[in-house]
């Protein structure tokens, strides 16, 4: 047994520091908790992640007749040589008989009683349905249900999923049933797939809903098979739109958890989902107003014992910070995100490279020259001038063989050198966004002697003429 | 005992496997994928042939190797040859900002390979004749500066005859390059991809002065790349001994015959302190030599083998004997047994420094097998009897490096018997690039 309880796990505990949350109520050793996925399909599984260190699961989603699979189901896109940057999937919630998963839920519950398991439903829009699986999953002893309002595939052309989850009045009057007879907190799962998704969260408020979890898949091809000319994934040389999510997602998914936790209508606890595989991500969902966080891609492509690293590093952090426990950050940066209009347009940075630390790559130049705003100077250096500018680490650079000398970064005689012309730089970060060197360019703030002004005020006083027009900096 | 013959000659040949071992599929987008991309990058500066280095890795990335062939041999019509024979070390990845970075580049000679195998496999040729112009050019020597420069015209649309001295074409692309780096199919298969371009070509036709004379009058221009001569002579008593050899000679030899049948002594010395003495210790070692010991007549700092070279043939257990000048070879009954030296001191550890005997240091390297390694000679006699061509103080040909032209009209030249900045495969390939844009633009002036 590789059973750890929460006292017992990597870094935690022994620096004070404790990791366990409170969500609408249920408590958890951990806010790492895996999402309605492949993942929590059986008690197997669930039993497996609860050992390996998981704070909470949420169930497969249930409903009163198992559905039928395709295979196959998961596509995956990559990135240059790293595997699985996005994953998609054409697969539909539980394919294993209610009884069977409401035994094993009940079982489970039994032996993890100090973790928390919720269990996803999703039936047809029906009163009477959604009032039967609710009084069934509850006998389990879960701790609370989360209602599948998102699933972009399968289910919604059966008027299920994502098909609710995109109409507001469907999403509350569904909510507003579910709540008729629980007994137990009730969280309503939001798909993406929608213009506004604030209208959701405040449908499920207005429904009763105790909490808010966010993002379900995104809808998504996820490629063609060059050779068969078919969708990946296939079935029989046909596809299906299928969700969409992994780590390329993140950056949706905080968005839209940042606009829910923003919300005043809304005020809801929030569980973050969305492109979490390191401790980095979900300390930005929690940031951004999430409490616990879901989990899966990142299981599904490297297995339960990843969240080992999610605690050491959320851990570690913390300590850093002087974080005791989760509510000590939670939501510190939702005020952080403003409109845009309210922004400092008296606010400069530019771009430094540090000479020392630069390899001679280019990437900051042409990337500057022909996406940016031409504010890179490539300079041609000869080898030997070269060598003298850069005496401190010099010998990092030169290399000798058969008594000749050498030079990394050199070719055809001279070394490209480059600088920043702070002057047109408008500071948008791309340079150092490419730059592959830790550390080499940095945007340094500047002062720009003017007082803060955002575009809205701009906006004011040109109405009044007191100010001229701002006009961006000649290039080229 | 045929099956130890057996096991010995397949040891041997299992010595000759490749030095740098193709890529699988999965290792080389692994390596691909450590391409920074970078701008004017300084691998593909550092590239004689300049080719668009991060294009091609970038082309294996996006798994499109056949297109990254192509964009090789645009450059290099001897990629898959030069990713397996270049000093890489040096040219490419010495100039990879990745060593910079985190102390190591991207393995772009073994990337390169890996998109050149691909095409040669596909039996990809890529190019064919441009519309005939019908001027014609004769290329003196199959070497690769003669061989690229056949190839250039050839899609320029000029008819091309290349008149080689020797019975098989590649020059010392082909034999010259221990069997270790190159195969012989290996080498041929670059060669025949020009040679289906439809070029004409005569082996065992040597060209003298007269000869040449008359190939000038004949053609519309003309290309020598004839290479280099005999490997320079000791001048020291014994050089006539039986097991005494030349190291082009010795490494001919693991192109031309099975490796088991190969000629190697017991114990070995090797003479001379560059890339070429170090193949031949290399190969000596891996034919079966009990010992290989290389005598160098000056110090370690002063030997001109590149870095990665030594340290290759320090790992094949090679034995080093510095500031050793031999002053005669042994011989007993008409054969080598030994290598008789006078160790030397220098002014200072580096090449062109003054060189002294010690006296009475006098000691004799025992060896059935003595391999001379200094160089080779030009083909003096032929140069100097083509009259008003120019030569420098080495008797290279002295060429327009932007065209290739030498002073005697309509004549061009390239590879080692020419001016070019090293005496390897890819500065041959390109002065054979050179010369044939530089034909080609003499060809196109000139109004018939």
């Amino acid at each position: 047994m590789t059973r750890k309880d929460n006292g017992d796990l990597p870094n935690g505990g022994e620096w004070g520091i404790d990791l366990s949350i409170d969500f609408c109520g249920v408590r958890a050793p951990n806010p790492f908790w895996l999402a309605s996925a492949p993942p929590t399909n059986s008690a197997y599984q669930v039993r497996r992640a609860y050992d390996a260190g998981w704070g909470g699961v949420v169930w497969k989603t249930l409903s009163h007749e198992p559905i039928v699979n395709v295979s196959s189901r998961y596509g995956s896109i990559d990135y240059d040589g790293r595997k699985v940057a996005g994953l998609n999937n054409i697969e539909l919630i539980t394919d294993r008989s209610l009884e069977d998963n409401l035994r094993e839920i009940e079982s489970v519950k039994k032996d993890y009683p100090d973790h928390a398991l919720f269990v996803s439903l999703m039936v047809e829009s029906k009163r009477e349905t959604w009032h039967d699986i609710v009084r069934q999953t509850q006998a389990t002893g879960c701790d609370g249900l989360e209602l599948n309002f998102g699933c972009p595939h399968g289910m919604s052309e059966r008027g299920m999923g994502s098909a609710v989850g995109q109409v507001p009045d469907y999403a509350k009057m569904i909510t507003s049933w579910v709540k008729e007879v629980a007994q137990i907190p009730v969280i309503v799962k939001l798909t993406p797939n929608i213009t506004d998704i604030r209208a959701i969260g405040r449908a499920a408020k207005q429904g009763g809903a105790d909490a808010i979890s966010l993002i379900n898949t995104i809808n998504s091809i996820m490629g063609i098979d060059l050779n068969t000319m078919a969708p990946r994934p296939q079935v029989r040389g046909y596809g299906s739109h299928g969700g969409y999510c992994g780590p390329a997602v993140k950056p949706i998914a905080l968005n839209m958890v940042s606009q829910i936790a923003s919300d005043p209508d809304i005020g809801l606890p929030i569980s973050g989902i969305g492109g979490i595989q390191a401790w980095q991500d979900a300390l930005e969902h929690m940031l951004l107003g999430a409490t616990s966080t879901q989990v899966c891609t990142a299981v599904m492509h490297y297995g339960f014992r990843i969240v080992e690293q999610l605690i050491s590093g959320m851990s570690t952090w913390m300590l850093q910070k002087g974080f005791r426990r989760p509510t000590d950050f939670i939501g510190k940066s939702v005020d952080r995100i403003r409109d845009w209009g309210d922004l400092d347009l008296s606010y400069k940075v530019v771009a430094e490279i540090n000479p020392e630390r630069c390899i001679n790559c280019g990437l900051c130049f042409i990337a500057c020259e022909d996406g940016c705003h031409q504010s890179i100077k490539m300079e041609r250096v000869e080898e030997e001038k070269y060598l003298k500018r850069m005496k401190a680490t010099k010998d990092d650079r030169v290399f000798v063989s058969g008594g000749e000398q050498y030079i990394h970064g050199a070719g055809d005689g001279y070394v490209n050198v480059f600088s920043i012309n702070q002057e047109t730089c408008v500071g948008c970060n791309m340079c150092s966004l490419v730059c592959p060197v830790e550390g080499c360019i940095s945007m340094k703030e500047i002062d720009t002697g003017k007082p803060r002004m955002t575009w809205k005020e701009y906006q004011t006083l040109l109405a009044a003429g007191k100010i001229d027009p701002i006009r961006p900096p000649e290039h080229v | 005992m045929a099956s130890e013959a057996g096991t010995k000659s397949r040891r041997i040949e299992s010595n000759f496997a490749d030095v740098h071992p193709a890529l699988t599929d999965d290792e080389a987008v692994a390596e691909a994928s450590r391409c920074l991309y970078c701008y004017d990058a300084p691998c593909m500066r550092a590239c004689p042939t300049r080719i668009d280095i991060p294009g091609f890795i970038r082309q294996i990335l996006h798994r499109n190797p056949i297109g990254s062939a192509r964009t090789i041999l645009d450059a290099n019509i001897f990629g898959g040859s030069c990713a397996r024979v270049c000093p890489t070390d040096v040219l490419c990845e010495g100039a990879c900002v990745d060593n910079t970075l985190l102390k190591a580049p991207v393995q772009i000679g073994r990337l390169q390979r890996f998109a050149c195998d691909t095409a040669a496999e596909a039996s990809l040729g890529f190019y064919s004749p441009g519309a005939a112009t019908r001027r014609r050019v004769a290329v003196i020597g199959a070497g690769p500066a003669g061989l690229t420069c056949a190839h250039e015209l050839r899609k320029r649309g000029h008819d091309v005859t290349i008149y080689e001295a020797g019975k098989v074409a590649g020059g010392l692309n082909t034999l010259g390059i221990a069997a270790y780096k190159i195969t012989t199919d290996f080498a041929l298969t670059e060669v025949n991809r020009i040679l289906a371009m439809g070029v004409v070509l005569r082996l065992n036709t040597p060209v003298d002065g007269t000869r040449l004379a008359s190939l000038l009058s004949e053609y519309d221009a003309v290309f020598l790349s004839i290479g280099l001569g005999r490997t320079a002579p000791l001048d020291i008593p014994g050089e006539k001994l039986k097991g005494v050899w030349e190291s082009l000679e010795f490494i001919f030899q693991t192109h031309t015959k099975p490796l088991a049948k190969c000629k190697v002594g017991r114990r070995v010395v090797v003479v001379g302190g560059g890339n070429t003495a170090m193949d031949a210790a290399n190969a000596a070692i891996k034919l079966g030599a009990e010992s290989v010991t290389i005598a160098y007549r000056r110090d370690r700092g002063a030997m001109p083998a590149f870095d990665h070279e030594y340290d290759y043939t320090i790992g094949n257990a090679v034995q080093f004997e510095w500031n050793a000048r031999p002053v005669r070879i042994v011989g007993k009954g008409g054969k080598a047994i030994g290598l008789r030296c006078i160790r030397t001191r220098q002014s200072k550890s580096q090449r062109g420094a003054k060189l002294t005997d010690v006296p009475k240091s006098e000691f004799t390297i025992p060896a059935d097998m003595v391999i001379k390694a200094l160089g080779q000679e030009p083909l003096a006699d032929l140069l100097t009897s083509i009259p008003k061509l120019k030569l420098n103080r080495k008797r290279r040909i002295v060429i327009d490096p932007t065209t290739g032209a030498t002073s005697v009209p309509k004549l061009f030249a390239g590879g080692d018997c020419a001016l070019t900045p090293m005496e390897e495969v890819v500065s041959a390939v390109q002065s054979g690039k050179v010369g044939a844009a530089g034909i080609h633009a003499m060809l196109s002036e000139v109004k018939r």
